[in-house]
């Protein structure tokens, strides 16, 4: 009972965490019509410069805000040399040149960074363990996490669903000719609507960093999750995408926690322990193949442009 | 359709004539690296070949063809460690399992469209990279070890590097002609029709997306074939070759040397694979002079190497 609640609050903290990535990344695809593979890129520089600006101040909050504001700046200028040439082109091209993005931060970080991981050590009152039921404890780290996507994640719904810039971004998704015949810059509103997912994708990897190790390709099967995220939840969709990130760190994570011992129930011991760790990977690809046959726009289509 | 004499061309008939001498090369000047890098690329030119079959001429832009190269590989694999070593059954096992998972993929992706297509392709690739993960009895995450390769009785030598380099350049050279002969054909008409507007083929009574399976079924089984090239060539096969970036290698490859031009996913290989081999000898951080390349060569010539050479004969 107790271990359902934990890999319940750990299948939750993974879909925020997630979110977050795909939040980004569906924004970017929505309004600009852009493919950006290198989002699990400024995933893993979130997570480097956090390990860096953490170890330099020695002060956790203030490394982090720091590594926010260097993701946030390197993906604005990141958009501003190389990728706003790329909009308007085809997916494919976007593909390519974002694959050789991938190339390049992943050589970059080990020239810069080195060859080995790093680790980003927790402050002490981050590492104690906290009593949300009687009897269940969880670290207070993951309670830190789910909190903060929680807010982020009410926070863009507010921006984009309440403010004027966020009005302008929904409009962009539905019609960008339209907003820029209207007068809006819109090269302005993309280099924005970039950092931000940019910034959106550094806070994932910085907070993930702490339980995972930093590593270089750190950014690359998150990034295809997030993928599957967007595709799930119908493209260009924050609250598919949000829905769809629950969902699918949900699925992934109890998949992993309790599938092998499900299948210890039906197949033998070795047959068990063999096909469990491949088939609570293809859990999520398997869902989003079935998503796709059934409804091939997502589950959450966003207004057709 | 009687080929024309231009730029493009020319360089092709003179990249085949480098292909075929490469061997003559290798041995008088005793390079021998040169041969054993030039198998490599032309296996992947082959698997190149068969993604710009979908990707150039049938607009189906595949995310996840490096699937068939682990699926390819995995077959020989798997009966040479059950002990079938014949490659008169391994061959054509590995294509049959190819062509099987590119007609149930296919069928099911091809209901879908543009970005689509490129995840749920990607999908299923790494379906089959977990798949293989997972086949601890065949080594699981760390791969297989292939002790022998496949046995022809006798008709050809794969152990020995010229008569295999031949293997593969005769594979690549039918794949090429297969695919010059399909392209040209009714059926390769279609396809193209298809790409260029669907709904109006639709509409004169073409059956789209039958045309497209099949298509994508002979893609997936050419390039089972370079997968157990491949898996000969390395005596080794692990999920490593179904990754995702190694269909994106692919993709770059296609894209690189020009889509939809027959010989422009061979150029792009040797180019790529090439380029690759020499920035790594002059840095170990090679990457980060190809990937800004990669950016380069989107941003400033489109259609790829033969796109270039086609608007250098032009001019």
């Amino acid at each position: 009972m107790f271990l359902v609640v934990e890999q319940l609050l750990n299948g939750l903290q993974f879909g925020l965490l997630l979110f977050l990535l795909a939040a980004g990344l569906t924004l970017v695809f929505g309004i600009m019509d852009f493919v950006n593979l290198a989002h699990g890129s400024l995933y893993m520089m979130g997570a480097y410069f956090a390990a860096t600006f953490v170890a330099w101040t020695g002060n956790f909050v203030l490394g982090a805000l720091m590594a926010l504001g260097a993701t946030l700046l390197l993906g604005i200028a990141l958009e501003f040399v190389a990728l706003r040439h790329l909009y308007g082109r085809d997916h494919l091209d976007q593909v390519l040149a974002t694959f050789g993005l991938i190339l390049f931060f992943n050589d970059a970080v080990r020239l810069i960074w080195g060859p080995a991981g790093l680790a980003l050590p927790l402050p002490a009152w981050l590492t104690v363990p906290v009593q949300i039921i009687p009897g269940v404890f969880y670290p207070a780290y993951r309670l830190l996490i789910i909190a903060v996507a929680l807010a982020v994640a009410a926070l863009l719904y507010v921006v984009v669903m309440r403010t004027r810039v966020g009005m302008l971004i929904r409009a962009g998704a539905s019609n960008r000719e339209m907003i820029g015949a209207l007068g809006i810059n819109i090269k302005l509103l993309f280099t924005l609507v970039f950092g931000l997912g940019a910034a959106l994708a550094g806070l994932a990897g910085l907070m993930q960093a702490p339980i995972l190790t930093v590593q270089i390709g750190m950014g690359e099967n998150i990034l295809i999750l997030a993928f599957v995220i967007i595709v799930i939840g119908g493209i260009g969709s924050i609250r598919g995408a949000f829905l769809a990130a629950i969902f699918v760190g949900m699925i992934d994570t109890l998949g992993r926690a309790f599938l092998p011992d499900l299948l210890r129930k039906v197949l033998s011991g070795a047959a068990a322990s063999t096909a469990a760790p491949a088939l609570s990977s293809m859990l999520i690809y398997l869902l989003m193949a079935i998503v796709l046959v059934v409804r091939p726009e997502g589950l959450f289509p966003a207004a057709k442009r | 359709m009687t080929p024309k004499l231009n730029v493009s061309n020319a360089v092709a008939v003179v990249l085949c004539a480098g292909l075929l001498l490469l061997p003559v090369y290798s041995a008088v000047s005793g390079n021998i690296f040169i041969l054993t890098l030039f198998t490599r690329i032309v296996i992947f030119a082959l698997a190149a070949a068969s993604l710009n079959l979908i990707m150039g001429y049938g607009g189906m832009m595949s995310f996840g063809h490096a699937a068939y190269l682990g699926i390819g590989g995995y077959a020989v694999g798997i009966l040479a460690a059950e002990g079938t070593g014949s490659g008169f059954i391994q061959w054509p096992v590995a294509l049959a399992v190819s062509a099987l998972f590119a007609l149930v993929i296919g069928a099911l992706s091809l209901r879908t469209r543009g970005v689509y297509f490129i995840m749920i392709t990607l999908a299923f690739a790494q379906m089959a990279y977990y798949v293989a993960s997972g086949l601890s009895r065949y080594g699981g995450d760390d791969g297989l070890t292939i002790y022998k390769r496949s046995d022809f009785a006798g008709l050809i030598n794969l152990s020995n590097r010229t008569q295999f380099y031949y293997l593969c350049l005769a594979c690549l050279f039918g794949g090429l002609y297969l695919i010059w002969r399909i392209v040209n054909s009714r059926f390769g008409l279609v396809v193209q029709g298809v790409r260029s507007n669907e709904q109006r083929m639709q509409a004169i009574g073409f059956h789209a997306n039958r045309y497209r399976l099949a298509c994508f079924v002979i893609a997936g089984t050419i390039c089972g074939l370079a997968g157990a090239l491949l898996a000969n060539n390395t005596d080794f096969i692990s999920p490593a070759v179904m990754y995702w970036t190694r269909s994106g290698d692919l993709m770059v490859m296609v894209i690189l040397g020009g889509m939809g031009s027959l010989f422009g996913p061979v150029m792009g290989a040797i180019v790529y694979l090439v380029l690759e081999e020499l920035l790594s000898q002059f840095t170990e951080y090679w990457a980060l002079i190809m990937g800004p390349l990669l950016l380069l060569i989107v941003l400033f010539a489109r259609g790829g190497i033969m796109g270039l050479l086609g608007r250098i004969s032009r001019d």
